[in-house]
């Protein structure tokens, strides 16, 4: 136990004095990225507690205050700060319900990403051959294409199979699929890069001749290797993915506006916004080029932190 | 550099062929292609003397055999939705798109290209801060979202600008253009801003990028140890050096707009491919879909097949793969 | 400076005290530190020791194209008598290729790829002499001539990556003297080389330097091309300057026990190994260079005031070292004189 902990603190103080934590301490701009983003996932996790209202109970809507603006003007009242849509939906709250569903459906197709990228890149770089040029050649003609449109494809098809009825229920899996197989690449081309220097050390040689289940031993050095790299593609590929989420969302292929994204939100705004409307739209747009901004700044940081090189 | 170009063609067909199987198994698979060409209450007997008149019982292969075949003759199949030829919805699509794509492409690289150069040479001075903030600004930004600022702002707002649609055009025959008439040119602005914007910042940190991996290459170094002045370093060396990987990656780039174009002209309701893609998908207009799969494919070959020959004609290296060599 | 086998006349380039620093977030790290030689006109000093003992920063410096964040922390860098250290960059650069050569470690990556030899010749002499374009193509032909490159005047069309590397290496060379300058830093010339073209570069160095009475600082780790090349030898450890004098005294009379080390590591001139195999662990980072004399951890001769007190360069014999353990030669020296 006291074992453990000790290990743990060790942990604990070399990342205190790490390069990285003090390239982190260093950048106000990094910092600030950070609390905003810290700031964003908690609102939205917690939306339905931070929220003054829950903007899909039809029983707490009222159609009188349809179409407020915000506070500042004349008509706005506090009790809707940044206005209401034209259903009467505290943009406020909308916005943090929104975000919720915008940072789940990015969040999980950047893991799948990851998931698919990974595991592939280890067997293109380890098999090699016939399966390894397979895979990077799908990967070329893949990357070749704008990830939107893979994913505006890949949701045209799954469009075209699935029962128009269900179609609504499963729209938000089928959007993580389709975001996770147009961004699967860069972690796939990392992973086998890393994967095939390994391959021709000597300790795997060794596993083999003694015996050992090469793969596994593989697994052990590749991973911790590919980490960095990894964390980077992730953390630029969140971003990556809100926005296309946010982007399919606008094109109205997204998620149902049963429960709208960040990108649904504007979509639906702006129909509004040639009646003077604005704040319909744009509330919802600085969430999402905040809440990206702040994303892609970390992504940035850490690329630079991670590989010191590239300063 | 005929073998290359030759070369290149062959690859460029297996890659083209490639494409049209994943069209074909959309077309073919995706959905009941009869089921949406008859009416409800078509009998089974009729759908199947339509099946077997259409091919459609034929193997796969053959199936696949035809649809090229027909593809290559510029014949797609009627649309779902709409029930015209697709091949004649997307000529008459086309040229909104390219010009816009055009347009925008231009602005980019003549923006970001200088831009690149000057963060990557000065890496330290307050204007490239500005500039890479300024661009990390534009690829967080989303596309539509500009669009619908810009729409807000000059549009709606200030009234300056037309908000939606291409303008007057000029039907020359084959090509319809907004390029000539003031309303078009006028028209034409805020998409182009809005889809050039995001290459514009990506060209712009990918010359940066390049620039500063240069600059710290020996030969870099033995120039300036030759004494030579910072313009021929810079400009001579450093610039020319950077040409092959931006030549790559802006034609990439520069190919991929015609697919981002599907945002923008959404929210300015252009009258392009993209609009016509965007409203295939809600309606899973599959041949439409796959028409366009097949002439982005298209675009996206040519482009790269130019990028290929403008590497060797910058790169002495790769010419001498073709050519004799030294000892 | 203490050398007594110096030449009479004013040194070509002097190097006093100088002082080679990077800033980092925990301290400055000192690479080079208070280090002062000489070279004569036509001499070839050979500056000797591991990698990152300071010995191609002390080069760069020179040169004025030190990597930032490293800097110049302290001294002077003159050349025929004029500060060069303090120099503006456009006036360093006039220098640079006019009046100091300059010859990298790797032919490979020293020539820009995408121009000719010739294009990257005749640019580098217009800048330096004013001559118009065929008279410097004509000169650029001499000069692959002169380094030994066969069928010059077709060769000079040729790209870099149709040599091979030693002839790039003699292009490089080519590029170093285009203007003929008085003197050339070469940062370890051979050693990305095969064995067998080392000899010949180094030949090629000797033979050009003597002819033109140019003056060569030769960087190297190899004590082999050292001991065939050099006037005179400075070895280097840990950014300081343990040993300098004539190549015969130090071959052959090494005094500072790293120097002893390092000849014993030689197991036949003109063989590049590597150098310490022979010496217990290994040189100090920067920064964990110990108080006193850098070398006493792994000294077998150290003493008490080694590991408290810096010993700086002391005559010994006709060479000068920095070693307490000839404090006392040292001083009779001076008494005597």
């Amino acid at each position: 136990m006291s074992d453990t902990t000790s290990r743990i603190s060790d942990n604990i103080d070399r990342f205190f004095d790490s390069d990285v934590w003090w390239s982190f301490k260093s950048s106000k701009v990094t910092i600030g990225a950070a609390i905003v983003t810290v700031l964003i996932i908690i609102t939205a996790i917690f939306a339905h507690w931070v929220a003054p209202q829950n903007p899909f109970d039809p029983a707490q809507l009222d159609l009188l205050d349809s179409s407020l603006p915000p506070v500042w003007y004349a008509d706005g009242t506090w009790k809707y700060m940044l206005g209401t849509d034209d259903q009467g939906r505290d943009i406020l709250s909308a916005l943090l319900y929104g975000s919720r569903i915008s940072l789940m459906v990015g969040g999980a197709s950047v893991v799948a990403a990851a998931l698919i990228g990974v595991t592939l890149g280890l067997l293109a770089g380890y098999l090699g051959g016939s399966v390894d040029s397979l895979i990077m050649r799908v990967a070329d003609v893949q990357m070749s294409f704008p990830a939107i449109l893979v994913a505006l494809l890949i949701d045209g098809v799954a469009r075209g199979l699935l029962p128009n009825e269900r179609h609504d229920e499963l729209a938000i899996w089928v959007l993580i699929i389709a975001i996770s197989l147009s961004t699967w690449v860069p972690f796939a081309r990392t992973v086998r890069g890393s994967t095939m220097v390994e391959k021709n050390r000597e300790y795997v040689q060794a596993a083999r001749v003694i015996g050992r289940r090469p793969v596994a031993i593989m697994l052990h050095h590749v991973l911790p290797n590919v980490m960095g790299p990894v964390l980077v593609i992730a953390t630029i590929g969140l971003a990556t993915a809100i926005l296309t989420e946010a982007a399919l969302s606008f094109l109205g292929v997204g998620v149902p506006p049963t429960s709208p994204s960040l990108g649904t939100l504007i979509q639906i705004g702006n129909n509004f916004l040639f009646s003077g409307e604005w704040w319909m739209v744009v509330f919802p747009g600085i969430q999402l080029a905040v809440l990206v901004l702040a994303v892609n700044l970390l992504g940035d940081w850490l690329r630079d932190a991670l590989n010191p090189k590239l300063r | 550099m005929l073998a290359l170009i030759i070369r290149r063609l062959l690859q460029s067909v297996m890659v083209m062929l490639t494409v049209a199987l994943i069209a074909f198994i959309m077309f073919r698979f995706v959905g009941d292609p009869i089921a949406q060409m008859v009416g409800q209450d078509t009998p089974i007997a009729d759908r199947e003397a339509m099946r077997e008149q259409l091919g459609l019982n034929d193997p796969a292969p053959i199936q696949f055999a035809r649809f090229v075949f027909n593809v290559v003759q510029g014949n797609f199949g009627i649309s779902y939705q709409k029930g015209v030829p697709v091949d004649e919805l997307i000529l008459s699509r086309l040229p909104a798109t390219l010009e816009l794509s055009f347009v925008a492409a231009l602005f980019a690289l003549v923006v970001a290209i200088p831009m690149g150069i000057y963060t990557g040479l000065y890496p330290r001075r307050w204007l490239s801060n500005v500039f890479l903030t300024v661009s990390l600004l534009g690829i967080s930004l989303p596309t539509f979202l500009i669009g619908i600022l810009l729409i807000l702002f000059f549009g709606v707002m200030l009234g300056w600008l037309p908000t939606y649609g291409r303008g007057e055009i000029v039907d020359l025959g084959a090509w319809t253009t907004g390029l000539l008439t003031e309303s078009g040119i006028r028209s034409l602005l805020m998409p182009a801003f809005t889809l050039g914007l995001f290459q514009l910042t990506l060209i712009m940190r990918l010359v940066r990028s390049e620039m500063l991996e240069v600059m710290r290459t020996d030969y870099i170094k033995f120039a300036r140890a030759r004494g030579l002045s910072n313009r021929a370093v810079h400009f001579g060396h450093a610039l020319k050096n950077t040409l092959v990987p931006v030549i790559t990656i802006t034609g990439l780039q520069l190919g991929s707009i015609i697919a981002f174009s599907i945002i923008t002209e959404t929210v300015f309701q252009w009258p392009g491919m993209g609009l016509l893609i965007v409203q295939a998908i809600q309606f899973v207009d599959i041949p439409v879909m796959s028409t366009y799969l097949i002439v982005i494919a298209f675009f996206f070959v040519i482009i790269n097949m130019i990028v290929d020959i403008l590497y060797h004609v910058v790169d002495p290296r790769l010419r001498a793969e073709t050519g004799g060599k030294g000892h | 400076m203490t050398a007594s086998d110096e030449p009479s006349d004013r040194p070509l380039l002097e190097v006093r005290n100088l002082r080679i620093e990077f800033p980092t977030r925990r301290g400055t790290l000192v690479a080079v530190d208070d280090i002062s030689f000489a070279i004569a006109p036509g001499e070839v000093l050979g500056v000797v020791g591991e990698s990152g003992a300071g010995k191609s920063l002390t080069g760069a410096a020179i040169i004025g194209l030190l990597e930032p964040p490293g800097r110049i922390g302290a001294g002077e860098i003159l050349l025929e008598g004029e500060r060069i250290d303090k120099l503006p960059y456009e006036e360093l650069r006039k220098i640079r290729g006019k009046r100091i050569g300059t010859i990298f470690q790797d032919p490979l990556t020293s020539l820009n790829p995408l121009y000719t030899v010739g294009e990257q010749l005749i640019e580098t002499i217009r800048t330096h002499l004013p001559l118009g374009e065929t008279e410097a193509r004509a000169r650029a032909v001499n000069l692959l001539e002169e380094v030994g490159i066969p069928a010059a005047d077709e060769r000079i069309d040729h790209y870099p990556h149709q040599f091979s590397g030693g002839m790039r290496q003699r292009v490089v060379i080519a590029l170093a003297l285009c203007a003929e300058p008085r003197m050339v830093v070469a940062d370890e010339p051979t050693t990305a080389l095969d064995v067998s073209i080392q000899a010949q570069i180094i030949s090629l160095i000797k033979r050009l330097c003597r002819e033109n009475g140019t003056a060569v600082m030769l960087v190297t780790h190899d004590m082999g091309v050292i001991a065939e090349t050099a006037d005179r030898v400075a070895v280097m450890y840990a950014g300081r300057i343990a040993e300098i004098g004539p190549v015969t005294e130090v071959v052959k009379h090494a005094k500072h026990p790293y120097t002893h080390g390092l000849m014993g590591s030689i197991p036949a001139i003109g063989h590049d190994v590597d150098a310490l195999t022979q010496i217990d662990g290994s040189m100090p980072r920067l920064n964990e260079i110990p108080t006193g004399c850098a070398f006493n951890p792994r000294c077998p001769k150290a003493f008490d005031r080694c590991r408290v007190e810096r010993p700086s360069l002391m005559p010994a014999g006709r060479s000068s070292v920095a070693c307490w353990l000839y404090e006392d030669e040292a001083k009779e020296a001076a008494h005597g004189g």
